[in-house]
This record gives C-alpha cells, structure tokens and sequence, in this order.
C-alpha cells in the first residue's frame, strides 16, 4: 500500500485497561539478588549439615563452639534501626534518619567484632583453622561468607551514612535506601538460618 | 502486502561513521548501550565459537583412527576440557545473552536495560574469564615451567582437582573463569529479569509479551538458582586448592559425591538455559515464516515455567552410576522422564502453528525445520537415557556424547543460526545472502547427521567418552572415521556463515526496517535501530502489535 | 529353598532373555546392525543378567520412542510439505487460529501416560538389578580403582591380583554370581564390561556394589567410564569368566607365594635379587618376599596374566622389558617412574618377572 507510514500509526500514549504501573526496578533486581545469594548460601549450608559429626579429628563444635547471643541480639536489632531509617526518610525526617543509620552500622559493626572474637579465639586458643578438618573448612567458609557479606552491607550502609551527615540524603531517595536495607534484612535473615545451623544443630 | 509503519524519529545520537578509529573503539569499550553490549557479546562467543570448533576438530583427528598418535594424551585431556568449558560458559552462554541483550529491550518496547552499566559490568566480567581461561595455555604452571590447560572435564570431578592429583595452576584457571562467568552470567540475568518486569511499554502486560522475553525471563530466572551453586561450589574448590580446606579431600573424610551432586545441581538447569533461548527464537521464527500466530500460547508460557521447576529436580540424572540406590535412582528417572511432557507440548505446539499456514522456506525457517527434528531426536534419546538401567550402559559413553551435542548443535545452535539470518537485517540494515545461507544450511546439516547420528553408536559399542585413543577390533573404527569427517562439513559450513555475515554488511540488499512481515515490536524502528530504540514510547493491545497496524480489520485484539 | 517367593538373578536372566529374543533381530537391524557383530564390547549382545534386563528394557524404550518418532516426525514433514507456501497462492495470510484446549490438553494426557508406563517399568528393572538379596552362594570380590588400573581383591579365597579378574560362570539353575565391592584409591573411575552390566562407579571414600553372573565361558572386554586423569583411555577391564573347575585350578595357583627358588635360571635368580634391592618393592608387592608396596599392581603372578599395564599392552618379555625401561613410551602419563636400570638388569629383572607363574 503505503510506503513508510510515520509513526503516528503506532499507538503512542494509547489507552490502556489500568493505570499502566510497573514494579521499582531496585526491588526487583535486589530480589533477584537475593534469590541468587540464597542458593550460594543453600549450598554452603547443605555442605555443613553433610559433613557434620563427619571429622576425623577434632576438635569438634561441642568443643569450642559458644552461643553468640549478644553478637545476635545486635545484628537482629540492626534490622530494625535500618528499617526506621527508612521509614523516617519517607516522613522527611532526615534527623532520624541519620540517627538510625548511625545504629544500624554501629550494631553492625558490634556483631562484625564478635564474629572476629570468636576467630581469634578459635585460630589462637583452639588451634581450628580452615585446613584443621571438615568442621574447620565449613565453619570457617560459611560464617565467613556471611561475615563477607556484613562488610559489603556495611560499607553501603555507611556509605549512605556519610552521605546522609552531610545533608544529601533526601525524601527521593527512600526507595534506594530501601533497595539497601532489603539487602540488611536479607543478611541477617541468613545469620538466622546460620545461627540455627552452626549453632544449634551443629552442636 | 502492506508495510509496516515505522517508529520513524529523528536521530540525533552521535554516530560512528566517520570518527576517528580510536573513538570508535573507546564508544564500544565504555558503552552502556544493550545493543552493543549485546553485540559484543555475540562476536566474542562466535570467537569462541571457532576456537571451540577447532579444538574438536583436533580431537576428531586424533580419534579418525585407532591407536593415533597425532596428539599427546595430555593434550587431548586438555582439549575436550577447554572445548566443553568454552562451548558452556564462553560460546553458549555469552551469546544467548547477547542475543538477549539485543533483543529483550526492543521487544517489549523499551529503550535500554533497566541496568546500562551493570550490563557492562557483566559482559567485561564474563569477557575477562574468557581470555583468563585461555591465558592457562600461556600461563598455567606459573614462573615455574610452561603453561598447560585444565584437563580435568569440564564437569570437573573431585577429587581429580584437588591439589595432590592436580598440581600446578592449570586447575586454578578453569575454577576462576568459571567463577567469574558465573558472576558475570548472574549479573545479565538479573538484568534482563528486571528489565522484562519493569521496563515494559504501555500496554503490554506479561500475558501479551511477546515468547522471547518469557523465556529468557525462565531462562534468567533459572540462572539465579542453578548458577549461584556453581559459583558456591567453584568458591569451595578454591577454598581447597589455596586455603588447604576439605570440601572435596576425600583423604580427609571430603566427599566426591557431594561435587557431582553440586555440579549437577548447576549441570542439568543449564542444558535448559541454554536451550529455552533456542525455543525462544523458535517462538519467533516459526510463526512468521508459517504466518500463523503462535498456536497456544499460554500453554508455551506454561509449559516453559513448568520446565523451569522440573529442571532443577533432575539433577542426579547424570548420576545413576554413582551408587544412589534403588530409592533415588527411582526418583530421578521419575523427574526426568516427566520432563519430556512440557517438552513433549512445545513440540506439538509448534507443530500446530506450521498446521494449516503457508509455510515460506526462507533460510531462518530451514534452520527451524532442522531445530524441529533434531530436537524430536534429541528429546526421544533423552527418553532412552531417563531410563536408569539403560543408562548404566550408556552414561559417560558416546552415546551421551551425541546425544547432549543433539541438544546443544542439532537444537541450540541451529536455532540460534536460523536466529541469525532472522535478525542479522535488523541489527545491521543488510540482508544476509540467501544462496550463501542454503549453502551453510545443507553443508552443516550434512555434517551434522554424519557427525552425531554415527556418534551414538560407538557409544552402543562401549565406547567410554574422553578416552584419548581405542583399541582396534572394537569395531569403532569406520564409525569414528565418519564421525570426523562429518566434522570437516560442519567447519566449512561455518566459516560460510562467517564470510556470508561479513560480505552481506558491506554488500548485502537493503533490508528496510521489517523484511520478514513480521509482528513484534522490534520491526517497527529502524533497521539498526537508533540508540534509544523508541523515538517515542509506544502502546501495545496485543500479543502482535504490528500484525494490528497491518490488518486494523482482523486484529488480535479480539481474540485474546 | 529359602528364596523360593523371591526371584533370584538366574530366574530373571530366564524371562528375560525370552522376550529379548523376540526383540533381539528386529533391533539388531534396526541399530548398530552392521557393526553389532563385530564388536566385543556391544551393550546389545548381554551376556549376563544385569546386561540383559537392561537391554530388555533398551528394547522396550526404543520401541516406544520409535514410534514416537514415527508419528510426530511423520506429522512434521506432512505439515511441512502440504502447508508449503506455494507461488499460486494468494498474497492473503492463512486463518489465523490460537489455541485449542481440547486438543492441547490430550497431547499433555497422552505424553503422561507413556511416561507413567515407562517410568512404572524402569522401576521394576531398577529393583530386579539394584534391590534383589545377595544368596549364599554369591563370591565376593572387592575392586579398588587406581589411577590406570584395577586391583582385584578376593578377601574369602585370599587371593590378591590386578587388571585380569577371573570369575567363575553362573549357571541359571545354581546361580553363582560374582558381587563386587567398589571403591576407589585415588580418583573417580568406573568399571564397565557391557556384555556383563550395566557401569558403576568406584569413588574414593565410598563403597559401591554391583553383581555380575556371565553364563558363558569367555573373555569380557570393557574399560574404565569415569575420566579419571592423563591415561583413562588405557585402563581397560578384562574380565574372564571359567568353568567352576578352571576357576578352582585358577584359585589354587594364584593362592600360592611367588616362586622363590629358580632352579638353572641364573638370570632370574639375579633379577630377583636386582629386583628387591630397587625401589620397585615400595610400590608392588610379591608375595612371600620383601616386597609389599601396595600403589602398584601385585606382581605376584605376573606371567599368569595375558597383558600388562592395565590391559592395552600383550604380556611379552620384549613389551615387560620395555615397560619397566620407561612405562612412559607404552603408556604416558602412568605413574610408574622410569627406573634407569642399566641393560643388564633390564635384562635379568625381566627374566625374573617372565617366571612368576
């Protein structure tokens, strides 16, 4: 018929059924990151439960293993300051905001200083290192990769602090602070699954 | 016929020609654009692709023959592990996501990916574990003596990479290429998932998406569960080889099995993210060339789902020979064999959109014609390795062999060549060359049959996979001859297609912006296609927008 | 008899074997036709129970998947031809039609249904194989794979050999098969002789079982299916299956220390002496003698073995001679070091190897 019919043919701005809404694209791309964190994690942790009690030397978790309780309670907690942080930057209250972050990170880095207690007290005291036996390889790569995973969290998080002290956190970008602490929660909703497996059922 | 209307705009982006060679090369290193970085993506898999193709071809040398000597063993060992690594994770998977990385964005009518430079990110990440790969030929044994590449099977299996069994570096490149492709490989797939959820234009709800975006949205989606325990276990080997821990030391009470169960766990679910990308274009080409629409459509989206689950239960397939026991032997056969029904749908589905259309035997649809009944095969020889008993006998022998090249050659790639000549006029503006097109098409389908029909049988005839040389009087001999002959088919077909895809850029006939007929939305910009795509944002009412625009008395619109 | 409601491996092997038959030439045929003879390593000439359930099975799938492929593919090409586009057609675009229910849902139903069936009959060949008891009269071996080649262990007997397992036939009315316990010293490997059974894999710090009953006397060819590092392709399987009495002879022979006393054969009486005197005794061991290395094959009687080297090499003094020069020209990559013995002790160390009977 026509040659070249000129874009005016193509529905632009058409109607459409609903309000055309679409997911925030953070969310979603962090949710597909936490679905892939989740199944490296799967794995380590399948590979804890396998080689439990599967040793050939000691020493054993009944051992050396302690309850980190206060490590715990600090980076649960965490979960909820970051969580108000956000709440309050929707609200424009940048000053609890800051505030909030600045609890977030430092119970953070409270729990970040347990773990590194209880290495040093297992390296220097314990003598168990990653090369000791099975339960040395995969305590030692499990908590580590969760640790790993505070540090990456931690630097955002204070990233995000400095910037917030220095007045340029705003109202819009509360959904970014929220793609943030997705990923907190997500971290310490490992430390739960860690928490039980290392420590309850592994001891 | 009509012609399509076209997104016709002003472009006003900065353009290549003419500038100076060096800010060519700094716009394509520093690019954000999906349709470069796929591009990207696409040629280093095709350089993959040949130094893949040539390492088989050597191997098909040294087995032309009983007792040859034309290789070493060591180096034979090297090839089919660096041919099997670069065929995954460097030809494969690098250009199903660039074939993504193009045409995601531009079918559900979006100007980019909702991540630019994490795109980046992740091909240069997956690029550099290519070249580290291949940097062990030069590299692998450190200062200490020459270098020497992986041998140890692309499936790797402990303990045979632990250091006491595999000293030197060698090992060391193939866990941190593949780590870091891994990376690189998550990284795309979140990006296309994210985009195809959030990026898509008025109008077009997932139930109208076109079937490409479904199934890279599966395929993407299956990435996150099935690479993420590769790179977990590559994490633990390297743990092993440097930190001297024991995931997989069997000396200290490490487990061989547990690496075949992580492998797998990973191997299977990639067979499928490799191949719904090949269904992907075959959702495509096939009705457009039919001129049908796509007969069942939720039922393609269903079934592509359901074979996204399944997949990931399968796993232990590969296994059978491991010990399981009768329990999960039984298990697995179940898992796998239900598999074959999902598959079984697509194929008659396709089967009923070529029903009753006018079939056009242009060269992307002879590609399809070819994918079609090389899949049947490769599905119904599936079937025969489901079957555990059967599979004591035919695991790791060349019947395997044949049967996941069906898969990956007979079905991936010939899809992904028919895909090919299908977008190849989109991409550059050029038509690619019809008689140089038939030309590759009969010559690697030739080679193809005398290659992987002939290779099942050796394997019927025991012979095991990876052995570097067979004894005579196995009656292999002639089998083997042919195999390799029909690889020789094979090479000269592709260096068709790459002469074909050269000459046609500089002097192939204009394409126009829709030279197929076709009805998604990619048709309707110009061919290349601006770097923003879509001058303007546009709205769709259904599952073929253009098929609307062409017959405004007959639309979709009522039918869905 | 105390398995009477149960079916033993021999009964199986009996049923089986008859509908295989009925199957047997229209397969023959229809696969590996030409090439089926020919070969002593073909899975679809089983020689004993394990193969033939499996290639009953083989049968039955083929069959299904034949058909199968029949039908769909004889769909594809008839839709390809008969709804090719044709120059005489009309320029307008065919009926456009976008589903149908019913007819989707039956090819889901039929497909589930085959594989209901399939799946139901797998099963049955997984428990007759892998789930059966053990009887009495089974004979035990243990089998350790090492890198490139197999160590065969006869623990009731006390019998300890490598590369070339003796086994003696089943007969279906007192079966005695052989059950092997696999593991593995080093790496992954697989042992696989097609005409016996299907493979099973022998992984280091885990014990695997598999049982096989040839029922004719006869020479069993096969080799190791998990790529297992540099000379996999050379670690063959030879599996020689004899009357209960050549078994028994066999048995008694290898029972017995090395022969220690070499009456008029200086040479080997030497070679002896060259031989304990070197490192070979770190790694191999002869029984009745110093030397009880356990990385390598047990020389004790060597010369009753037809091959060297795991299977790929003919036992000839020539080929024994050169081997122990440097294993590397016959087979590079095996782990035996070259000892850099001078020609005379080549010589006599050969001498010695030729007369352990």
């Amino acid at each position: 018929m026509t040659t070249i019919t000129t874009a005016s043919r193509i529905p632009i701005d058409g109607p459409v059924e609903t309000p055309w809404k679409l997911p925030y694209r953070g969310n979603v791309g962090m949710a597909c990151l936490i679905i892939a964190e989740s199944a490296i994690f799967i794995i380590f942790v399948v590979a804890y439960i396998y080689y439990i009690g599967k040793s050939l030397s000691g020493p054993t978790p009944a051992q050396v293993l302690e309850l980190p309780i206060f490590g715990t309670i600090c980076l649960l907690s965490s979960s909820i300051f970051v969580h108000l942080a956000v709440s309050s930057l929707r609200k424009e209250n940048y000053r609890a905001t800051t505030l909030h972050l600045a609890i977030t990170v430092l119970l953070g880095t409270i729990f970040l200083a347990t773990t590194a207690k209880e290495w040093y007290h297992l390296i220097h005291d314990e003598g168990l290192t990653i090369k000791t036996n099975l339960f040395g390889t995969t305590y030692y790569s499990l908590v580590g990769l969760h640790a790993t995973h505070v540090v990456v969290g931690l630097i955002m998080l204070s990233l995000t602090l400095a910037f917030s002290l220095a007045g340029r956190v705003k109202e819009e970008h509360s959904e970014k602070l929220e793609v943030l602490s997705l990923y907190w929660h997500f971290v310490d909703a490992v430390w739960v699954v860690v928490f039980l497996v290392v420590y309850v059922l592994g001891r | 016929m009509t012609t399509t209307p076209v997104l016709e705009a002003v472009d006003e982006t900065l353009e290549t020609q003419g500038k100076p060679p060096l800010n060519v090369i700094y716009e394509w290193l520093t690019t954000v654009d999906h349709k470069k970085i796929g591009l990207m993506y696409i040629c280093y898999a095709l350089l993959f692709l040949v130094i893949g193709g040539f390492e088989a071809v050597l191997m098909r040398i040294q087995l032309a023959i009983p007792n040859n000597h034309f290789v070493s063993p060591q180096v034979f060992n090297q090839l089919f592990t660096m041919h099997g690594t670069t065929m995954v994770f460097f030809m494969g998977m690098p250009i199903l996501f660039g074939m993504g990385n193009y045409l995601v964005p531009l079918m559900i009518g979006a100007r980019d990916m909702a991540f630019p430079r994490l795109n980046a990110f992740s091909f240069w990440v997956s690029a550099f574990a290519g070249f580290l790969l291949y940097f062990s030929y030069i590299g692998g044994s450190g200062l200490y003596a020459a270098g020497s590449a992986p041998d140890v099977g692309w499936f790797a299996y402990a303990p045979l990479t632990s250091k006491v069994f595999s000293p030197g570096h060698s090992t060391d490149y193939w866990t941190l290429a593949v780590f870091l492709s891994g990376i690189g490989s998550i990284g795309t797939a979140l990006n296309i998932v994210t985009t195809i959820l959030c990026m898509r234009c008025k109008g077009m709800k997932m139930s109208r998406m076109p079937l490409l975006p479904w199934l890279y949205l599966v395929m993407s989606g299956l990435v996150f569960v099935a690479v993420s325990p590769l790179t977990a276990a590559q994490i633990m080997l390297t743990f092993d080889r440097y930190l001297g821990a024991h995931f997989f030391d069997t000396q200290a009470g490490g487990s061989a099995i547990l690496w075949m169960h992580f492998f797998w766990i990973f191997g299977h679910p990639e067979v499928y993210v490799l191949v719904l990308p090949a269904f992907a274009f075959a959702n495509e080409i096939i009705p457009v060339f039919s001129r049908k629409a796509m007969f069942g459509y939720p039922a393609m989206v269903a079934a592509s789902v359901a074979i996204g689950f399944i997949s990931l239960s399968v796993w232990a397939h590969h296994m059978f020979t491991a010990g399981l026991g009768p329990a999960g032997n039984t298990f697995f056969v179940f898992a796998t064999m239900v598999i074959s029904v999902p598959t079984g749908i697509k194929i008659f589905n396709w089967l009923a959109t070529i029903w009753g259309g006018k079939i056009i035997f242009a060269v992307p649809m002879m590609f399809m014609v070819g994918f079609l009944f090389q899949f049947l095969i490769a599905g119904l020889t599936g079937i025969m390795l489901a079957a555990a008993p059967f599979n004591w006998q035919l695991s790791a022998s060349y019947f395997v062999v044949a049967h996941f090249h069906y898969v990956l050659v007979g079905a991936i790639v010939f899809s992904l060549f028919g895909a090919f000549y299908y977008w190849y006029p989109k991409v550059t503006g050029k038509m690619m060359d019809e008689t140089l097109g038939k030309w590759h098409f009969w010559l690697f389908l030739i080679g193809f049959h005398l290659t992987f029909d002939f290779m099942h049988i050796p394997g019927i005839l025991g012979m095991p996979r990876r052995i570097y040389t067979y004894e005579d009087g196995r009656g292999w001999n002639t089998l083997n001859l042919i195999v390799g002959i029909g690889a020789i088919f094979q090479s000269v077909g592709t260096l068709i297609l790459v002469y074909n895809m050269i000459r046609s850029y500089y002097k192939g006939k204009e394409a126009g912006h829709d030279p197929w007929d076709a009805w998604t939305l990619e048709w309707s910009v110009p061919s290349p296609p601006p770097s923003y795509n879509f001058a303007i944002e546009p709205t769709v009412n259904s599952r073929r927008p253009l098929w609307d625009l062409k017959h405004p008395e007959d639309p979709d619109t009522d039918y869905e | 008899m105390s398995l009477s409601t149960r079916r033993s491996p021999a009964d199986i092997s009996r049923t089986n074997s008859r509908s295989a038959r009925i199957w047997r030439s229209a397969v023959m045929s229809l696969i590996a036709g030409t090439a089926s003879a020919q070969s002593p390593t073909n899975i679809f000439d089983p020689a004993g129970t394990p193969a033939h359930t499996a290639f009953g099975l083989s049968i039955l799938v083929l069959s299904v998947t034949l058909v199968i492929f029949l039908i769909v593919a004889g769909l594809l090409l008839y839709a390809l031809i008969r709804f090719r586009h044709r120059p005489t057609d009309s320029n307008r675009e065919p009926a456009q039609i976008y589903g149908s229910n019913q007819i989707e849902l039956s090819w889901t139903v039929i497909p589930i249904l085959i594989v209901v069936t399939l799946f139901l009959t797998t099963t049955r060949v997984i428990l007759v194989t892998e789930a059966i008891p053990k009887p009495p009269s089974a004979m035990d071996v243990t089998a350790i794979g090492h890198q490139f080649w197999w160590e065969y262990n006869y623990p009731k007997l006390g019998v300890v050999t490598a590369n070339e397992l003796h086994v003696p036939i089943s007969d279906p009315s007192s079966p005695t098969p052989t059950y092997l316990t696999m593991s593995s010293a080093d790496v992954s490997h697989s042992f696989w002789v097609p005409r016996l059974a299907g493979k099973m894999d022998l992984i280091p710090n885990r014990v695997n079982t598999m049982w096989i009953d040839p029922q004719a006397t006869g020479l069993y060819l096969g080799q190791c299916a998990q790529y297992c590092g540099t000379q996999h392709a050379k670690m063959l399987l030879r599996v020689y299956a004899q009357t209960p009495q050549d078994f028994a002879t066999w048995i008694e022979q290898q029972k017995k220390p090395a022969v220690q006393d070499f009456p008029g054969n200086a040479a080997a009486a030497e070679g002896q002496t060259v031989f304990m005197k070197n490192a070979c005794i770190n790694c191999h061991a002869i029984k009745g003698t110093v030397a009880t290395g356990r990385f390598g094959p047990d020389l004790t009687h060597l010369a009753s073995r037809d091959t060297i080297a795991s299977g790929p090499i003919q036992n000839t003094p020539e080929n024994l001679r050169k081997w122990v020069n440097d294993p590397n020209t016959l087979k590079p990559g095996s782990l035996m070091p070259a000892m850099h013995l001078n020609d005379h002790d080549l010589d006599v160390i050969t001498a010695y190897l030729t007369q352990l009977h």
